[in-house]
């Protein structure tokens, strides 16, 4: 795929000899970051948001996506469109708002004026040009060439010819599926998000998002933050697997010991939130049985979807996108996702885990940050000390929830795109 | 209570200042009430959103807030070891409301933090209830408002703003 250098493979991979190593260029070339953005960010299905962001018809948001401006809106029918943000007549933004409510939108430049389905309704002018003008399909902004949606969540795709949303996410649809199961009413993006950076390459956020590895190091503040906290922790220890689910995608299932509104107590919640977690448990035994209630109330999932999104159900459910600025600079987005129907008392204290813990002023995700960029300083040996090991748990018949199958499942992913490589 | 003025309520925050740039965390955790809360709210939230509803960056009750200072002054608070530099710049203080045990009090704020060869900068506003105690203040709530879309590029708010 005519990358301008190739210095050398981007995986040294040996099964026999438990051998799986990433080369360092990868995060450091800027040829590398062109191929990503030409064979992956052009290619694969890419978050945009959660249909419930757009409760009301006019609602929209603008977004920034796989390097593109879009538009994200909610038609006065209920349809939910996704435009590129740019005017067909001279290309200006035609929304410049993050956020709003509006009946159409009109670009400032020149005045035209679209429907919030993109459509061109009027514009200035219009005696000098020819009479079908307004409804050639060059006078109306533009969607995105593929839009779908998975229980809730819009993606979009830059190449018209991708397989169906549901095809692509494949065996990850049933995670989701799990996920979503702890609400009754549909599960909605809570107010409030969070954009922030990391002057690092956005993979090692994909493989930092699904480490099970670092976080007794990493983490032990927060760790004694929650052994801290009145009552400590729940009597339960850290324990599960990860599975690869195909296509670059990967899941860590597992228990850990701090409390989950939907549904594990802990001390700390004191008897209001034990009454408050138990209703909870007991409804989705219910609605599931108690297999499944167990699964969704008592395990944690770190799920990654191939290329760039993380959906963590842990403490709080976290909705998590970044891409690559530079190949040593990313910018992410996260918003915590909660049961609509959920209480007060549950909805209080999802925000606190959310915060203490996944947010950039907690206790843990700034230690990540610095873990990141600490990578990132260390690749300007990348030319000496060329690799990363990522084998840990290799040959196992079970790989563990603090293994590294899953950063092993998005490289091979990574690779067969960028190089037409099969690891 | 009429005869504090805002030179009285600038000298507090400037030594609020002083102890955070100094790194003297323990003794910044004094000038705070046992019921004190300290917040930064996402930046697309209004002024006066609720940590209750909706996601902040940071929203600390006193017990959180204490551990904050205990983790940062731990060296395995990786993101603050070795310690950042910081210097906060106080300004544009006003007296907003005086009550009978409390006055209400807005700033700007503009922070610099610099590490390992990399500086950033917070601005901002900022909004205090300061309780009043025998002759002298105590924060009740401090709240920073980020001027700023999110968190671009300082990545991270691990500093106290």
């Amino acid at each position: 795929m005519g990358m301008a250098t190739k210095l050398h493979a981007a995986l040294d991979v040996d099964a026999s000899r438990r051998v799986f190593r990433v080369s360092r260029q990868t995060f450091v070339d800027a040829a590398i970051l062109d191929g990503e953005r030409r064979e992956i960010f052009d290619k694969c299905w890419l978050y945009l948001g959660h249909e419930s962001e757009l409760p009301q018809p006019g609602d929209f948001l603008t977004r920034q996506v796989g390097g593109r401006s879009l538009l994200f809106a909610r038609g006065a029918d209920g349809a939910i469109s996704a435009l590129l943000n740019t005017c067909p007549h001279r290309g200006a933004q035609v929304c410049r708002e993050k956020h709003g409510n509006a009946k159409a939108f009109q670009c400032f430049y020149h005045g035209w004026v679209f429907g919030l389905d993109g459509k061109l309704r009027s514009f200035p002018g219009k005696e000098s040009y020819p009479d079908d003008f307004k409804d050639r399909p060059g006078s109306s902004m533009s969607p995105a060439p593929r839009h779908e949606s998975y229980n809730g969540l819009h993606f979009v795709c830059f190449d018209a010819r991708i397989e169906s949303l549901a095809d692509y996410l494949g065996n990850a649809k049933e995670y989701l599926d799990v996920i979503c199961d702890q609400s009754t009413q549909g599960m909605r993006i809570v107010s409030g998000s969070q954009e922030y950076s990391i002057r690092a390459n956005w993979k090692l956020l994909t493989e930092n998002s699904v480490d099970g590895y670092h976080a007794v190091t990493t983490h032990a503040t927060y760790l004694d933050y929650l052994r801290n906290t009145s009552g400590g922790l729940a009597q339960v220890g850290f324990n599960g697997r990860a599975h690869d689910l195909g296509g670059g995608h990967a899941v860590l299932e597992y228990r850990a010991p701090w409390g989950r509104p939907v549904a594990q107590w802990i001390p700390a919640w004191g008897e209001a939130g034990k009454t408050e977690v138990e209703r909870l448990r007991a409804s989705l035994v219910e609605r599931y049985g108690e297999q499944r209630a167990a699964r969704i109330a008592d395990y944690n999932r770190n799920l990654f979807i191939f290329p760039n999104l993380v959906i963590n159900d842990i403490m709080a459910v976290t909705v998590r996108t970044y891409y690559p600025v530079e190949t040593d600079y990313m910018a992410i987005s996260a918003w915590a996702l909660a049961p609509s129907e959920e209480s007060a008392w549950a909805r209080k204290y999802r925000l606190f885990n959310f915060l203490e813990f996944l947010g950039p002023g907690g206790f843990a995700t700034p230690d990540d940050v610095e873990a990141l960029e600490q990578c990132q300083k260390g690749f300007r040996n990348s030319a000496e000390a060329k690799w990363n090991d990522i084998s840990k748990g290799m040959g196992k018949e079970i790989p563990a929830y603090d293994d590294e199958l899953q950063m092993r499942a998005f490289w091979t992913e990574w690779n067969r795109r960028i190089f037409g490589a099969t690891a | 209570m009429d005869q504090i003025s805002r030179a009285d309520v600038e000298d507090f925050l400037f030594l609020e200042a002083d102890l955070l740039d100094e790194w003297r965390l323990p003794e910044w955790l004094e000038l705070f009430t046992e019921d004190a809360t300290y917040s930064v709210p996402a930046t697309d939230l209004p002024a006066n959103a609720s940590p209750d509803t909706s996601l902040f960056y940071v929203a600390d009750d006193r017990f959180r807030l204490s551990e904050r200072v205990k983790r940062l002054m731990k060296r395995t608070a990786h993101v603050e070891f070795p310690h950042s530099r910081t210097r906060h710049f106080i300004t544009n203080v006003r007296i907003r409301e005086r009550h009978e045990d409390e006055l209400l009090v807005s700033s700007a704020f503009l922070v610099y933090r610099t590490k390992d060869g990399v500086t950033d900068t917070y601005f901002g506003s900022s909004r205090y209830r300061l309780a009043l105690k025998g002759g002298s203040f105590r924060i009740r709530d401090k709240r920073c408002l980020l001027d700023t879309d999110g968190l671009r590029p300082q990545g991270r708010v691990s500093i106290i703003l």
